[in-house]
């Protein structure tokens, strides 16, 4: 049962091939005996998933079942589980059990999806390579070596490792379609406003975005038609109707506009990343898209600017953790200032003072217009380049990111070049628009994964162009050897 | 030399909302700690803010009513600091573009003349916490009730050259923020506190002095005495050849002097920008409008009418529109009372007034109501008693012993106005005061007085004065 | 732009991080290495370019003033480092 999508595992829960209970059993028994070498699950909840499939079994019986009850997943330890601990990733929070649920926790649950746990993630989702883990590294599933991409790594590598069929990511310059790459899995960011972040602890909040991570595209658009949607709890959620994202996977992609960005296949890409996004853009041909070269003039201002805002808003949206309503608390602090400087020096890790510190910079006295102003102006000159793109193309395509997993230890003392590995996913996020990465093959044994970038609103057709693709291939049904 | 004061005040109006500025946890005062405080104004991981579609709507309001612009586009920004009672880390308020701009203020000095206060802005922002103090064995307590109460903050241009003034401006807005009913203007629960930024400069110069922002002006008095106080320090200060340093200075009411606060952020680098959790707050020409109509008549409108429509001195309109609930006891009153206009205002601010202060009472609580008081005048009006009896009918409604026209039932407290009952009253008294009868008729006109005292004493107060008056004229002549 | 040692301990102060004294050089390098890096946005002409603090053009949505929060400080003080009698304790605040 586990190397089935969330599509096959729904189908068999209805046709009675298995029950909630005993599909919840089988990822939770793979989670006992394959997690302590992956890392990527930090909290099992194994009683309440559990008592949750027995419930989900009890609403099928009662025949109000969805197509998502009784499918277990994984969260993200960024989204609040009330009475779970909610980590973040850091040991700033390694003791906060929260209060209340994050509102895409709360819609899945009501859709009838069972949580087994919580992924590792990069503490307070900065990082590429989830190294910056006060949990300690995630694994990726195809070599224990490599890094799984971050900051969703634990969710990527549980996905890749069939730990669970689905979990949910976030993505705030790449966080969710880098690890599903690097860990040859399928991942939406979806446009920002799309999905609620009420409940989603915030890294950075013009930038974050929550969505879901599976094996195909079709998974996704399942996910996301219990996700997505208005919540009057965050201001910048869109009141939008949300689509059926499944109602338009079976379109054909007859006469698709492709748009190939020239700045994504210059200097940095790895040759043989580049040769398997070059296969799959052919494999597009075949499906009768059209593809022409585009230019997305301003791409290498992107991480730049990204390097100024992220930071910026972090440094400010971190400041709540003072030790004084919730997390950690440093040992009898003499003073305020004892006790603000050393809970805060304590219970953050180096990556993420070191960003506090960067946007505190940038947002002082004296540095604002030259930092932060100039950054949000250069932003939008990106967020138009897109804009002027997505006229000419239905979408744009190129690679996730420029190099395979890389491995462990070998990029975490030089953050600007870890930086660098968010060349393609990082500007995504700064004008907003979503966009997907899908498996499409390997290079020197590790996944390749293709970003496929949207308009506004227009994941159902992202997903429609997976779908289409994963017809015809079979790269997102690979399975590590070791996790087979 | 001669020294000018220039003052300019910063007013945090706590806006008369139900619910929070980005929350919906009540802005009741006096709740047990931190009962009311919900997982937004904790700052709990996760939360956002969501803005208070009346706490717009107020702002907007003010703005209308001090002919201020009210910009189309607003932005939320955060001001980033470091303090227990300032749950998040930062505090969400209005930095580079307010929602009110450009008011104007007229406020009356004591010479009777008016002047006109500039309002640089008004803008909106989230209150803090409190921190108790009490010892909790060496640790403060905090309490989160208060944390994200709106606040409109209201800054007036240097224009105030006195603490007279300052205190007038104060007042001023004090009457004007509860004639909209966008703030109950509770000073001792802090619904409405003010800082001053006071400097002093040589008189004629141009440039400003260097200035100190007074903290902790809780009551008008409280401001008057800061900034005369403050004023002598820094004049003392230049005399002797120091200088004035840009500094928070907190009024300690019990020595009367201010002194030097710890200043929160050393550096002050309040590392303000938008919220990114907020979008910008747009305010459409149609909801102004909608706002603009329901605008009560203002203050300055009102006096200019009661001076109008009621005839009343510029002094009297002016003690009668300081409040809006004075204001509309007042116009209650003269309906009541037939139009009884000068009458009406001679009692609300006299016997009325008195007694609300001696039992320290609001105006919402006095036991005596328009319709009563109004009932009285009429009986002043129409003779059925005395102006002096109508103070003891007064006392007694204030006591709670009905309406007017019972109680001088009751007591029969009616006027003598039969001329024979008079009559037989001053044949009375003249036959009991011979020697006086004959000093009068020699010539000693003031004993006029003194058998008037006599006639009223026998009717106990009762008798007709006027018709009184007559008659004895009329015996004394025979 | 080269950061000290100074300015690392300046930032960390108004960041409220305490940072180990054998640490300060290597953030030094970073923050500094970051810095340049960034730096390049100076180049850029963004002449006549409104910032964007959002990705999507739209406006504050307004909530309806009414109360909709109960109390829970239970369960809020519950996950609280230290309490008594309802109140968040902190070293004494000195104003």
């Amino acid at each position: 049962m586990y190397e089935k999508t969330l599509a096959e595992l729904s189908a068999a829960l209805r046709a009675g091939e298995t029950s909630s209970v005993e599909l919840t059993q089988t990822f939770l028994d793979r989670i006992e005996r394959l997690n302590p070498d992956l890392n990527a699950l930090i909290t099992v909840t194994r009683e309440q998933a559990l008592a949750d499939a027995k419930s989900a079994d009890e609403m099928r019986a009662a025949g109000k079942a969805g197509p998502l009850t009784g499918i277990p997943l994984a969260h993200k330890d960024i989204f609040c589980t009330q009475g779970v601990r909610t980590s973040c990733g850091s040991r700033m929070l390694d003791n906060f059990i929260a209060p209340y649920n994050a509102t895409v926790v709360e819609k899945l649950k009501a859709a009838g999806m069972v949580c087994v746990g919580k992924t590792n993630m990069d503490e307070f989702a900065m990082g590429s390579s989830n190294e910056t883990s006060f949990y300690g590294p995630v694994r990726n599933p195809w070599d224990v070596q490599a890094v799984p991409g971050g900051s969703s790594g634990g969710s990527a590598a549980a996905v890749a490792a069939r730990l669970v069929p689905v979990a949910t990511g976030t993505d705030t310059g790449g966080s969710i379609r880098q690890p599903a790459a690097l860990c040859g899995i399928s991942g939406l960011k979806p446009t920002y406003g799309r999905v609620s972040r009420y409940g989603m602890i915030a890294f950075a909040s013009s930038l974050d975005q929550g969505g879901p991570m599976g094996y195909s595209a079709e998974d996704l658009a399942l996910m996301m038609n219990a996700m997505a949607g208005f919540d009057e709890r965050d201001s910048t959620s869109v009141e939008r109707e949300v689509p059926d994202y499944t109602a338009d996977l079976g379109e054909s992609l007859q006469g698709l506009k492709i748009g190939l960005p020239k700045e994504y296949f210059g200097e940095g890409l790895d040759s043989e990343v580049a040769k398997v996004v070059e296969a799959a853009v052919e494999e597009y041909r075949k499906l009768g898209a059209e593809v022409r070269e585009i230019s997305l003039p301003n791409t290498e201002l992107a991480v730049p600017v990204y390097y100024v805002i992220a930071p910026a808003e972090a440094s400010s949206n971190l400041s709540r953790y003072d030790g004084v309503r919730f997390g950690y608390r440093c040992e009898n602090p003499v003073d305020l200032e004892d006790l603000y400087k050393r809970s805060r020096g304590e219970g953050f890790g180096p990556e993420v003072k070191r960003r506090i510190m960067v946007g505190t910079y940038a947002l002082s006295a004296g540095y604002y217009d030259a930092y932060y102003l100039k950054a949000q102006q250069v932003r939008r000159m990106i967020r138009d380049d897109f804009t002027r793109a997505l006229e000419e193309v239905d979408v744009i395509m190129g690679p996730t990111s420029p190099t395979v997993a890389f491995n462990l230890g070998e990029r975490s003392d030089d953050p600007v070049q870890m930086y660098l590995s968010d060349v393609y996913t990082i500007a995504i996020n700064l004008a907003g628009v979503p966009a997907m990465s899908i498996p499409a093959g390997f290079a020197n044994g590790r996944p390749v994964g293709l970003q496929v970038i949207g308009n506004y609103f227009d994941e159902a057709r992202l997903l429609n162009v997976g779908h289409q693709y994963q017809q015809v291939t079979d790269w997102h049904r690979r399975m590590p050897e070791q996790y087979a | 030399m001669e020294w000018e004061t220039v003052i300019g005040l910063e007013i945090h109006a706590q806006l008369a909302t139900k619910s929070k500025i980005f929350s919906g946890a009540s802005t009741a005062y006096g709740a047990a700690p931190n009962t009311q405080a919900c997982a937004v104004d904790l700052g709990l991981p996760g939360v956002l803010p969501v803005l208070n579609k009346d706490v717009v709507r107020m702002a907007v309001k003010f703005g209308l009513a001090i002919g201020a612009k009210v910009a189309p586009r607003s932005v939320f920004a955060r001001k980033n600091y470091f303090y227990p009672d300032l749950p998040k880390g930062y505090q969400i308020s209005q930095y580079e573009l307010p929602v009110v701009e450009q008011g104007m203020l007229e406020i009356e000095l004591e010479d009777g003349s008016t002047k006109n206060v500039g309002v640089t802005r008004a803008h909106l922002e989230e209150d803090a916490g409190k921190s108790m103090h009490e010892d909790f064995e060496g640790m403060s307590g905090i309490d989160l009730n208060r944390a994200g109460t709106p606040l409109l903050e209201i800054v007036s241009e240097p224009d105030l050259r006195s603490a007279k003034e300052a205190v007038a401006y104060m007042k001023k807005l004090h009457s004007l923020v509860r004639y909209l009913e966008i703030c109950d203007g509770n000073m001792q629960e802090g619904s409405f506190r003010c800082d001053a930024n006071v400097s002093v400069r040589p008189k004629g110069q141009k440039e400003f002095g260097t200035r100190a922002e007074l903290k902790n002006l809780n009551s008008f008095r409280f401001v008057e005495r800061a900034i005369n106080i403050e004023v002598e320090r820094q004049i003392d200060l230049l005399e002797s050849g120091g200088t004035v340093v840009q500094e928070t200075r907190l009024y300690d009411s019990v020595k009367n002097e201010t002194r030097s606060m710890r200043t929160k952020e050393e550096a002050n680098d309040y590392r303000y920008f938008p919220d990114p959790d907020l979008l910008p707050l747009d305010i459409e020409p149609a909801f102004i409008d909608q706002v603009r109509a329901t605008l009560p008549e203002l203050p300055d409108e009102k006096r200019r009418r009661f001076i109008d429509e009621y005839k009343l001195s510029v002094y009297d309109a002016g003690v009668l529109t300081s409040s809006r609930e004075m204001a509309d006891f007042f116009e209650a009153v003269v309906r009541e009372s037939g139009g009884q206009a000068k009458m009406s205002a001679n009692w609300v601010m006299g016997d009325f007034s008195g007694a609300l202060n001696k039992d320290g009472l609001e105006i919402g609580d006095s036991p005596v109501t328009p319709t009563m008081l109004g009932q009285l005048l009429q009986r002043i009006a129409d003779n059925t008693i005395s102006g002096k009896i109508a103070k003891e009918v007064f006392e007694a409604m204030w006591n709670g012993e009905g309406m007017p026209d019972d109680i001088i039932e009751k007591r029969g407290l009616k006027q003598v106005t039969d001329t024979g009952a008079i009559e037989a009253m001053i044949d009375e008294v003249l036959a009991a005061n011979p020697g006086q009868v004959e000093q009068y008729k020699g010539g000693k006109d003031k004993l006029l007085g003194f058998f008037v005292g006599q006639v009223m004493k026998l009717s106990k107060g009762k008798a007709n004065p006027a018709q009184l008056n007559e008659l004895l004229k009329k015996k004394l002549a025979e | 732009m080269s950061l000290s040692s100074a300015d690392v301990q300046s930032i960390a102060h108004l960041a409220r991080l305490s940072i180990e004294d054998q640490d300060i050089p290597e953030y030094a390098r970073n923050l500094s290495d970051i810095l340049n890096f960034v730096e390049q946005l100076g180049k850029v002409d963004t002449k006549g370019v409104d910032p964007m603090a959002h990705p999507l053009d739209m406006a504050q949505r307004l909530r309806v003033d009414e109360v909709s929060e109960s109390d829970q400080r239970e369960l809020f003080q519950s996950i609280a480092p230290a309490t008594e009698a309802g109140l968040y304790l902190v070293p004494r605040v000195i104003e």
